[in-house]
């Protein structure tokens, strides 16, 4: 370990670190899987979705956006925070209008993905039913508000990585909506190769004509829960 | 008249771009303005149309979604026309239990406006408002800027036929309204509310300026450690020590440094500040530059909530005052080197700006929505500089403490709450208002001061507090104990524990920001949940799915407001369950809905009743 290394513990595993990073970029290194939805390692983190709340020395907090501390205890692997979280995915659940069988992102999904992983069986809180728009005014893509998470990881990516603001957020509270620079998407400068379009972590914003290239029981998390990827790594370094 | 007339308030595309250019201008183009350029915009259109943000955003040369953005959020924004009068309605259980419903019904009657409504005419819109801190003068309305207390629905009809005969040179809403309370309506007059004077706060005979002269005697460490000496807390209900928030923030290396006074005093029940500034603007002022100087900082702000915009020209009038007798400016207080100043910012309707980081988003020009900590405002506040954020109360503490020492100060009150606090009352008791009264009263002591004796349950810190029972008010006001920023809602024994409750959350679904799932899904499912338990159908497993849902709101949320929005549902719980199993029922599972309820639609379209059978329904 070379001085400038930091150790913390995660589920009372010890995990090095270097300075400035957040615990969910060492825990990655790491090869610990902490479930997240809203955070994208190549975006600055927002802390909207708080589906990677840990136990920070004692006190909740995102691990998205909460930097490594030399000697920190964080708990996350644990029943109480995977039961918090199972919550949190339901209320995006019912906050929206998600029906996965006719969902052209299902399999590739990060919430079906969380949901599957965290054990949701149904949805046991109510339905909101919301009046969602869909956009389908631009050539190449197709916006569906019924799915939107309100992860702003579009508006993130569109600002700095496109360098666009095609993306921002309207209203407040149970209201909010993702809102376009524009009447509609075709008024926009957005184009099908911007960051924005393909990092939607659910079925928002799709290209479109590319839907079904992959058929359904092929896809990312048909094959292996979300998040395997990190632990795969991590079984493979032990060995 | 065509259509580009009727919009943007009457004024051509051509105009709108003239204005917006004009206003713009004036804060150099510095987007970090923005919240007072749509304000000014708004002032001169009615509303911030599509061609205002398209010209606002050129002028600035950022993206109209951005200022749609920010915009949207604020409740006193309008992205649409509304009436030329904007009467907006203070909705908090007290306003409720003193009849506001019968005064929205007369001005729903007298202007044809339907609530959350424009009338016909475009003269009037309608709206329900979270508390507009009046709670001791309810029902209590904004019309435009203007303050209206103590209404009843006698008094609409007047005031309505008072408006229509007023004629504005552009005849378009005032809010912004520094011409507030010079309308000259029935009931534009807001009453002193200051009802008990303590030692420390609201002491008489000490002339402005004396904390302020003691202090630049002093060096900014003396100053700091003084503030540690009198154990001072801040006063706006987290109660974290002065001395050390500033001392981190002076120790924060930077090109500048900011104090920012908290003048967005939301919490319902809660109106202490309003009486602080109306009566003792120059003791706060007096706090603030004592900070500036002890942080090294040349910049003051004042965050004032959208609510009290009548104060704006009377706390410029204090402002301007101090400048022209050098306790504001270079050499501020005769002080070599010590160049300070105060702006305020006027916010524009949102609860969540009370929270210091949403406070400082919006400072900015932002949707006030709140930071993720670290990095804490002490090292990347207001402008990513270290920043000072302080309540109205706290630092009138700190002027107080340098005039009269430290010790003097903590001669007041509990070893761990030191000095007086400011109360505000309001429901059922005799003499609702403010007092000053020495940490570690008791409950009890407190309401046979405001006259309470009969109180069945106090409401104690607003809706993120606590809802305090009788077997409670043996119990001490102080941060070790009872902690309240400062807002006493007392109810008697014909209230409804469930239904103010539940009204609580209401507000919590209005006021949050969105941002985070637990407290954007999670406020309105409470909302839910507890509306279930008052039309008598929540079963057991409903209650214990609402607890375990409270708590996780609260321990998931971003922000202390989702940590405490579900507070008025956890603490009725736990001291009200007698209220809840009044109303539970005894089955394993009931809908939401009655089979009649949700058949309603369709017995109206087939205009004959169901037959229905034995056991259903």
């Amino acid at each position: 370990m070379s001085d400038s290394m930091l150790t913390f513990t995660v589920d009372g595993v010890e995990v090095e670190a270097t300075p400035g990073q957040t615990i969910i970029q060492a825990c990655d290194a790491a090869r610990v899987y902490i479930p997240r939805l809203c955070y994208h390692p190549d975006l600055e983190p927002a802390g909207h979705c708080r589906v990677c709340t840990c136990r920070i020395n004692g006190r909740p907090g995102s691990s998205c956006t909460m930097p490594v501390a030399h000697g920190m205890v964080v708990e996350s692997n644990t029943p109480q925070l995977n039961e918090d979280r199972r919550v949190l995915i339901e209320m995006l659940f019912v906050e929206g209008n998600h029906f996965c069988p006719s969902c052209e992102k299902s399999g590739d999904c990060e919430l079906q993905a969380l949901g599957y992983r965290l054990g949701m069986m149904g949805p046991r809180l109510p339905y909101q039913w919301p009046q969602r728009e869909l956009d389908a005014t631009h050539p190449d893509i197709f916006i569906d508000r019924n799915r939107c998470v309100l992860c702003s990881r579009c508006i993130r990516a569109s600002r700095t990585a496109d360098g666009k603001s095609v993306f921002g957020f309207e209203g407040r509270g149970i209201h909010v909506r993702l809102n376009v620079d524009g009447k509609h998407l075709d008024e926009t400068t957005l184009a099908a190769i911007d960051k924005a379009v393909h990092v939607c972590p659910v079925g928002c914003i799709v290209v479109k004509r590319n839907g079904y290239r992959i058929p359904y029981g092929d896809r990312t998390y048909d094959q292996a829960p979300i998040g395997s990827d990190i632990e795969a790594r991590r079984r493979k370094m032990k060995r | 008249m065509t259509i580009s007339e009727t919009q943007n308030g009457g004024i051509s595309a051509a105009d709108v771009t003239r204005i917006v250019a004009t206003i713009v201008d004036a804060v150099q183009a510095d987007r970090t303005r923005l919240m007072d350029i749509v304000q000014a915009v708004q002032h001169r259109l009615g509303y911030v149309s599509d061609e205002a943000v398209h010209a606002i955003a050129e002028r600035l040369g950022i993206h109209g979604v951005e200022i749609e953005d920010m915009v949207s959020f604020y409740a006193f924004l309008n992205r649409e026309p509304k009436g030329r009068f904007h009467i907006r309605l203070s909705k908090t259980p007290i306003s409720m239990m003193r009849g506001a419903a019968a005064v929205a019904g007369a001005f729903s009657r007298a202007t044809g406006a339907v609530i959350g409504g424009t009338s016909p005419d475009g003269e009037f819109t309608l709206e329900w408002t979270s508390d507009i801190g009046m709670g001791d003068q309810e029902p209590a309305a904004l019309i435009n800027g203007t303050v209206l207390t103590a209404l009843t629905p006698s008094d609409v009809l007047p005031i309505v036929a008072a408006l229509r005969q007023q004629h504005a040179e552009n005849g378009v809403p005032l809010f912004p309204g520094s011409d507030a309370q010079r309308a000259g309506l029935l009931k534009a007059k807001i009453g002193a509310s200051l009802v008990k004077s303590g030692p420390v706060v609201f002491q008489t005979g000490t002339a402005a300026g004396a904390g302020l002269e003691a202090a630049l005697a002093k060096s900014p460490e003396e100053i700091i450690q003084t503030m540690a000496k009198a154990k001072l807390r801040g006063r706006g209900g987290a109660g974290f020590p002065t001395a050390l928030k500033w001392k981190l923030c002076r120790q924060s290396v930077s090109e500048a440094h900011h104090v920012v006074c908290n003048a967005d005093e939301g919490e319902p029940g809660t109106f202490k500040d309003r009486v602080l500034l109306t009566e003792l603007p120059d003791v706060v002022f007096d706090g603030m530059t004592i900070a500036g100087y002890a942080l090294g900082a040349r910049r003051g702000l004042v965050y004032l909530r959208g609510e009290y915009a009548y104060l704006w020209d009377r706390l410029q009038g204090a402002l301007e005052h101090r400048r022209r007798v050098g306790l504001l400016g270079k050499d501020a207080g005769g002080k070599a080197g010590f160049d300070f100043d105060i702006r305020i910012q006027l916010g524009a309707g949102a609860y969540i700006c009370g929270e210091e980081s949403a406070l400082i988003d919006s400072l900015e020009g932002k949707r006030g929505a709140p930071r993720d900590r670290p990095p804490f405002p002490t090292d990347r506040g207001y402008l990513q500089q270290p920043t000072a954020v302080d309540n109205v109360e706290t630092f009138a503490c700190v002027a107080r403490i340098m005039e009269k020492g430290a010790e003097w100060f903590a001669g007041f009150g509990t070893p761990d709450s030191t000095g007086t606090k400011l109360l505000s009352v309001s429901g059922d008791c005799q003499r609702a208002g403010v007092y000053e009264v020495p940490f570690g009263i008791t409950v009890n002591e407190f309401l046979d001061l405001i006259g309470a004796p009969d109180a069945a349950f106090v409401q104690m810190g607003g809706p993120s507090g606590q809802c305090t029972a009788p077997k409670d008010f043996g119990r001490r006001i102080a941060y070790e104990d009872l902690s309240t920023g400062g807002s006493v809602m007392v109810f008697n024994s014909g209230r409804d524990v469930l239904e103010i409750a539940t009204q609580f959350a209401e507000f919590f679904v209005e006021e949050s920001c969105g941002w985070c799932t637990p407290c954007r899904v999670g406020t309105t499912l409470l909302k839910q949940g507890m509306e279930k338990v008052l039309r008598n159908r929540a079963t057991p497993a409903d209650i214990a799915a609402l607890e375990a849902l409270a708590n996780t709101v609260s321990r998931m949320s971003r922000c202390g407001l989702g940590q405490t929005a579900p507070n008025p549902i956890l603490t009725t719980m736990r001291n009200f369950p007698e209220a809840y199993e009044r109303r539970l029922q005894a089955e394993t599972f009931l809908p939401a809905v009655t089979l009649r309820e949700a058949l309603a639609v369709a017995v109206e379209v087939q205009g004959r009743e169901p037959v229905v059978q034995e056991g259903v329904g």
